[in-house]
C-alpha cells in the first residue's frame, strides 16, 4: 500500500510502482474523468495537475509522483461551483463527443493560472491536445472568453 | 394502443444516472429511490414520460458521439410536445426492448448523418401524440371539449376558464388514454423550440469529468482484459505462450479467442496490459504477409484501364465525345487508407452466464452489438441485452461490432464475472476497419471553345460493403462505392450535367478490411471530381466557380455560390493568398467550401480562412450545425494533410498518434459556416462538409504553387518552390 496526495486528501492505491499515474487514479481511486487515449503523451486526454503544472498521466510512473499534490479534473469544481474555464466551456457549448474534454478543460486551466490573457499564440503553444471531433475552434473562443470573465 | 410500461428498468437507470452525472453504478442498487420512481411513472408513449414534477424524459434511438443528434432530437420531440425545454431530459431505451416491443423506436444504427433526417416525421409524431393526450386529459378533467384547451410550456390551458393544469399533474391520467389515431405536425415556420441555436443537452458532465463512457464503466466483482488479435488482418493464431505472464501480478486468466486473438484477463487494465507484452505468439498468416502499399497499389492501378467495370453513372457516349473531343485531358488521383481515431479506443463490458449475457458499451448501432452478442454468446437474442454508454467519438467506427464480440467471447471464458475488455491504442489503430483506398483515373474531352463534351471517371479499388456487408452487393456492385457521383436520388447526387458521361468502378479488394469512415466515399469522389474540375477549368482557360457553374444543377449551384459570396471569392485577397473550392451533394445535403490558404517559398502551407455553406433543408439547431462544420474540417483536413494507413508485410504500420498525426489547434483554420436552407427537405450535416475539406485546399494550392497534388495525404508532397 502506498500512498498519493490526490485532489487534496491522502489516498491509499496499491500498484506496481512503475504503472502509470493514469491507471491508478482510473482503477484504483475510480477517478476516471481522467481518460486514456493513447498511452504514449501525445494527446493530452490524461492531462492532470501536478503541483499545478499540466502533465500527462498516461506517461508518470506513478512512484515518481511523490508528494506531490495531484488535482483531477473532478476537482477543479468547487463546491459544485464550476471554475472559469469550465463555465466559459458550458457557456460556448463546447464539448462534441467529450471525450478529450477533461484534457483540455485541465490544460486550458493550467494555461490561464500561468497567462491570465493568453495570446492565440500562447494557446497553440499549450493546447496541443488532440480532438477528433474538431472543437479547436469552440476552445480557443472559450480560453478568450474566461480570460475576459 | 395500450400503455405499455415493460421497459427494461435495468437499461433505463444506467443511462439515465450517466445522464444525471451522480449515481453512475444506479443499477447495482435495485430498491433506491429512482427505481421505485421510475415504476411509478408510466410513458405517455414510447417516445415520452413525463414525471409528476414536470421532468419531462424523452427517450433516443440513435446514439450520441457528438454530433448533436440526442439535442436535435430532443428539440423535434419537444417542439411538438409543447413541453418547457428547461425540464427537458433524456435516455436511451435498450435495443432489447426495441426487439420485445416490435421496434418501437424503429432504427438504432446511427450513421449515413440519418439520426434527425430519417426519424424526424416519427419522433415529432411522438411529440404530437402525447401532447394530444395531456390536453384530452385535461379536458376530461374539466369536462369541456378538447378543442377548448390549448398547451404551451408544459401545461394545459382552458380558453374558456383559464384553469390550467401542468403537464406533471396530467401525466398519470394521460397515460390511460387512448392516443389519437392522427396527429398534425406543426409547419417548421412556426417552431419555437427546434430550428433555434439551443444548447447541448450534454455539456455539463463532460466538463467535469462525470461523463461515463464505455471506457468507465464499472461493476462489482468486474475484472479488465485486454487482447492482441494477428498483427495481420484475416490471419490465424497457430500457438501462444503465457507461461510466463501467467505468474504476472493480478493475472486471472490467459486464453485464446476465435482462432486469431489471445486474451490476458486481470484485476486491472494495466495488469493485463503489461502480462499481454510477455506473452509470446505465432501467427499464420498464409500469403498476406506479401502484401505491401504497393502490392495494394499495383493492384489499384491496373484497375485504372482494365476492360470490366461496374457503371454507377452514364449518360450518352463518354468514349466517343472524348475521342472526337480537340482537347483531352487525363489525370490519376489517390486515395489511401485512413483511421478514423476515435480517442476513446474500442472497449466493452460483457457479463455472460448459461442463460443470459449482457453488454455495456459505446456503440452506433445498438441493434447490431445486441445481435453480435447474441452470436458470440451462442444465446438466442431474447436473453442479450446491450446497454449503450456515451461513445468517446464514433466516425463510423463503432458502427461495427468486432469488440463487442471480443469482450462477450472473453466473458464466456469467466462465466458470471463482468469483464471489461479493452483494446489498447496500438490494437485499435491496427486492426480497424480501414476508409478504403481507392485511385481514380480522370479523363475529359473539351470542344475549341473549352466547354466540357466527355467525361469518364474510372474508379479503381476498394468495396465497403464486400469487405463488410457483401449481402448488399448488386449483382456484383457496391453502389455507395459511387457516393457523391450517382445519377440521381435524394442522398449523394452527382451536381454536374455533362451530355457524355461515364462513371465506372473496377473494384479491387485487398484483405485489409475496409469500413465506413465518416463521409465514406463521398470524401475521395468529391477530391477527385473537384480537383479534376479545376484542372479542366485551367486548361479551358476559364475560372474555376464560372466553369462549374455552367454544368452545375441549380441546388449545387446555389449552396457554392453563397460560399463564394461570403468568402468574397474573386476579389483581391491579402498578398500571397488564393481561394479554391469545391462542392458536394452527400447525406441528404448541398455543401461547399471556399478555402483561402497561402504556400511560403520553403513549402509550408497555411490554411487562413473556411467558408462553408450548407443547405441542410430544414435547420433543427443552427449551433450544432455550426459545430459539425467547423469539426468536419478538423477531420476532413487531418485526412487530407496527414491520414494515412501503409502496410508492410500484411500489417498496418501505423500504431499510434506518433506515427499516425491529426491536426491539433495550431493549424485549425478559421471556420465560417454559412446556412442556405430551403426548407423543402431534410437532409444530414455531420458527414457531408468533411468532404468538400481536401478539394477546396487542394485547389487553393494549385493556384498558390502552380502544382497539382493528386495524391494524398499531402505530407507526401513538397510544396517548396521548385521541387
Amino acid at each position: 500500500m502506498a500512498v498519493l496526495n490526490v485532489n487534496g486528501k491522502a489516498v491509499d492505491y496499491n500498484a506496481d510502482p512503475d504503472t502509470p499515474l493514469l491507471w491508478v487514479l482510473r482503477e484504483q481511486l475510480g477517478l476516471t474523468g481522467t481518460k486514456y487515449a493513447c498511452g504514449i503523451a501525445q494527446c493530452g486526454s490524461c492531462t492532470v495537475h501536478i503541483d499545478g503544472a499540466p502533465v500527462r498521466s498516461c506517461s508518470v510512473p506513478v512512484n515518481a509522483v511523490g508528494t506531490q499534490k495531484v488535482v483531477t479534473i473532478e476537482a477543479l469544481a468547487e463546491n459544485g461551483v464550476l471554475n472559469k474555464i469550465q463555465k466559459a466551456w458550458v457557456e460556448l457549448d463546447v464539448p462534441q463527443c467529450g471525450y478529450c474534454q477533461s484534457g483540455m478543460v485541465m490544460a486550458a486551466t493550467a494555461l490561464l493560472a500561468a497567462k491570465p490573457n493568453p495570446t492565440d499564440a500562447d494557446i497553440d503553444e499549450a493546447m496541443t491536445n488532440i480532438c477528433r471531433c474538431g472543437t479547436y475552434q469552440q476552445v480557443r473562443a472559450a480560453i478568450h472568453a474566461a480570460a475576459k470573465a | 394502443m395500450t400503455i405499455q410500461t415493460s421497459l427494461g428498468r435495468r437499461g433505463f437507470l444506467v443511462s439515465g444516472a450517466a445522464v444525471a452525472g451522480g449515481f453512475s453504478l444506479g443499477f447495482h442498487l435495485p430498491f433506491d429511490e429512482s427505481v421505485a420512481h421510475a415504476q411509478a411513472v408510466k410513458e405517455l408513449n414510447a417516445w415520452v414520460v413525463i414525471h409528476p414534477d414536470d421532468k419531462v424524459v424523452i427517450r433516443i434511438a440513435r446514439s450520441e458521439m457528438g454530433q448533436g443528434t440526442l439535442t436535435g432530437l430532443c428539440q423535434l420531440v419537444a417542439e411538438e410536445l409543447e413541453c418547457d425545454w428547461n425540464k427537458v431530459t433524456w435516455e436511451y431505451p435498450t435495443p432489447g426492448e426495441n426487439l420485445k416491443r416490435n421496434r418501437v423506436w424503429r432504427n438504432f444504427s446511427t450513421g449515413g448523418s440519418r439520426g434527425i433526417r430519417e426519424s424526424q416525421q416519427y419522433v415529432r409524431e411522438g411529440g404530437a401524440i402525447a401532447r394530444e393526450m395531456l390536453i384530452a386529459a385535461a379536458a376530461k378533467q374539466w369536462n369541456v371539449p378538447s378543442a377548448e384547451c390549448s398547451a404551451a410550456n408544459s401545461t394545459v390551458t382552458h380558453k374558456g376558464s383559464g384553469k390550467t393544469l401542468t403537464y406533471g399533474a396530467l401525466a398519470a391520467a394521460a397515460a390511460q388514454l387512448e392516443p389519437p389515431k392522427e396527429v398534425k405536425l406543426k409547419d417548421p415556420k412556426d417552431w419555437k423550440v427546434a430550428g433555434k441555436p439551443l444548447k447541448r443537452l450534454d455539456t455539463v458532465d463532460k466538463v467535469t469529468g462525470k461523463q461515463i463512457y464505455g471506457m468507465d464503466h464499472t461493476m462489482p466483482g468486474m475484472l479488465n482484459a485486454t487482447v492482441r488479435a494477428c498483427p495481420v488482418i484475416g490471419g490465424k493464431l497457430k500457438d501462444f505462450d503465457a507461461s510466463k505472464a501467467e505468474k504476472m501480478p493480478g493475472v486471472k486468466k490467459i486464453f485464446a479467442i476465435d482462432g486469431n486473438a489471445v486474451v490476458v484477463v486481470a484485476d486491472t487494465y494495466w495488469q493485463a496490459r503489461t502480462a499481454l507484452e510477455a506473452v509470446t505468439t505465432n501467427w499464420d498468416i498464409g500469403d498476406l504477409g506479401k502484401v505491401s502499399t504497393a502490392t495494394i497499389n499495383a493492384m489499384l492501378k491496373e484497375g485504372l484501364d482494365a476492360k470490366e467495370a461496374f457503371v454507377g453513372n452514364k449518360a450518352g457516349d463518354a468514349q466517343k465525345a472524348i475521342d472526337g473531343a480537340a482537347k483531352k485531358v487525363e489525370a490519376v488521383y489517390s486515395f489511401p487508407y485512413q483511421h478514423h481515431v476515435t480517442m476513446e479506443p474500442m472497449n466493452a463490458t460483457a457479463r455472460y452466464t448459461a442463460d443470459r449475457c449482457e453488454v455495456w458499451c459505446g456503440t452506433q448501432n445498438g441493434e447490431a452489438a445486441l445481435a453480435a452478442a447474441s452470436e458470440a454468446a451462442g444465446l438466442p437474442i431474447a436473453k442479450c441485452e446491450v446497454y449503450k454508454l456515451m461513445l468517446g467519438g464514433g466516425f463510423g467506427r463503432r458502427g461495427r461490432s468486432d469488440y463487442v464480440r471480443q469482450a462477450v467471447l472473453a466473458a464466456k471464458e469467466m462465466p458470471g464475472t463482468p469483464i471489461k475488455l479493452i483494446w489498447s491504442r496500438e490494437e485499435d489503430m491496427t486492426h480497424c476497419q480501414y476508409h478504403p483506398t481507392t485511385m481514380a483515373k480522370m479523363t475529359a474531352g473539351l470542344d475549341a471553345q473549352g466547354n466540357l463534351v466527355g467525361l469518364h471517371v474510372r474508379i479503381s479499388g476498394q468495396s465497403i460493403l464486400a469487405s463488410l456487408l457483401p449481402q448488399n452487393l448488386v449483382n456484383g456492385m457496391d453502389p455507395i462505392a459511387f457516393q457523391g457521383l450517382m445519377a440521381s436520388g435524394v442522398e449523394a447526387a452527382y451536381g454536374y450535367d455533362i451530355p457524355n458521361l461515364m462513371i465506372d468502378h473496377a473494384m479491387r479488394n485487398p484483405h485489409i478490411t475496409a469500413g465506413f469512415w465518416r463521409g465514406v466515399n463521398v470524401n475521395q469522389n468529391a477530391v477527385y471530381m473537384e480537383c479534376f474540375i479545376d484542372e479542366l477549368a485551367a486548361a479551358a482557360g476559364q475560372d474555376p466557380l464560372a466553369y462549374r457553374l455552367k454544368y452545375l444543377k441549380p441546388k449545387w449551384a446555389a449552396v457554392l455560390k453563397a460560399a463564394c459570396d461570403r468568402a468574397g471569392y474573386g476579389k483581391p485577397l491579402p498578398e500571397g493568398r488564393f481561394h479554391g473550392i469545391s462542392q458536394v451533394m452527400g447525406y441528404g445535403s448541398y455543401v461547399a467550401g471556399v478555402a483561402e490558404v497561402s504556400v511560403s517559398p520553403d513549402g509550408q502551407l497555411k490554411i487562413h480562412k473556411i467558408t462553408a455553406a450548407t443547405n441542410p433543408g430544414h435547420v433543427v439547431n443552427p449551433a450544432q450545425i455550426d459545430r459539425q462544420v467547423a469539426g468536419s474540417f478538423v477531420y476532413g483536413l487531418s485526412a487530407a494533410l496527414y491520414g494515412e494507413i501503409t502496410v508492410k508485410d500484411g500489417v498496418v504500420e501505423q500504431t499510434n498518434f506518433d506515427t499516425y498525426n491529426v491536426m491539433r489547434i495550431d493549424e485549425m483554420p478559421d471556420v465560417e459556416t454559412v446556412l442556405v436552407p430551403t426548407n423543402d427537405f431534410w437532409g444530414g450535416v455531420g458527414e457531408p462538409t468533411i468532404a468538400v475539406a481536401a478539394p477546396a485546399v487542394l485547389n487553393a494550392i494549385a493556384k498558390a504553387t502552380g502544382k497539382r497534388v493528386r495524391n494524398l495525404p499531402l505530407m507526401n508532397s513538397d510544396l517548396k518552390k521548385g521541387a
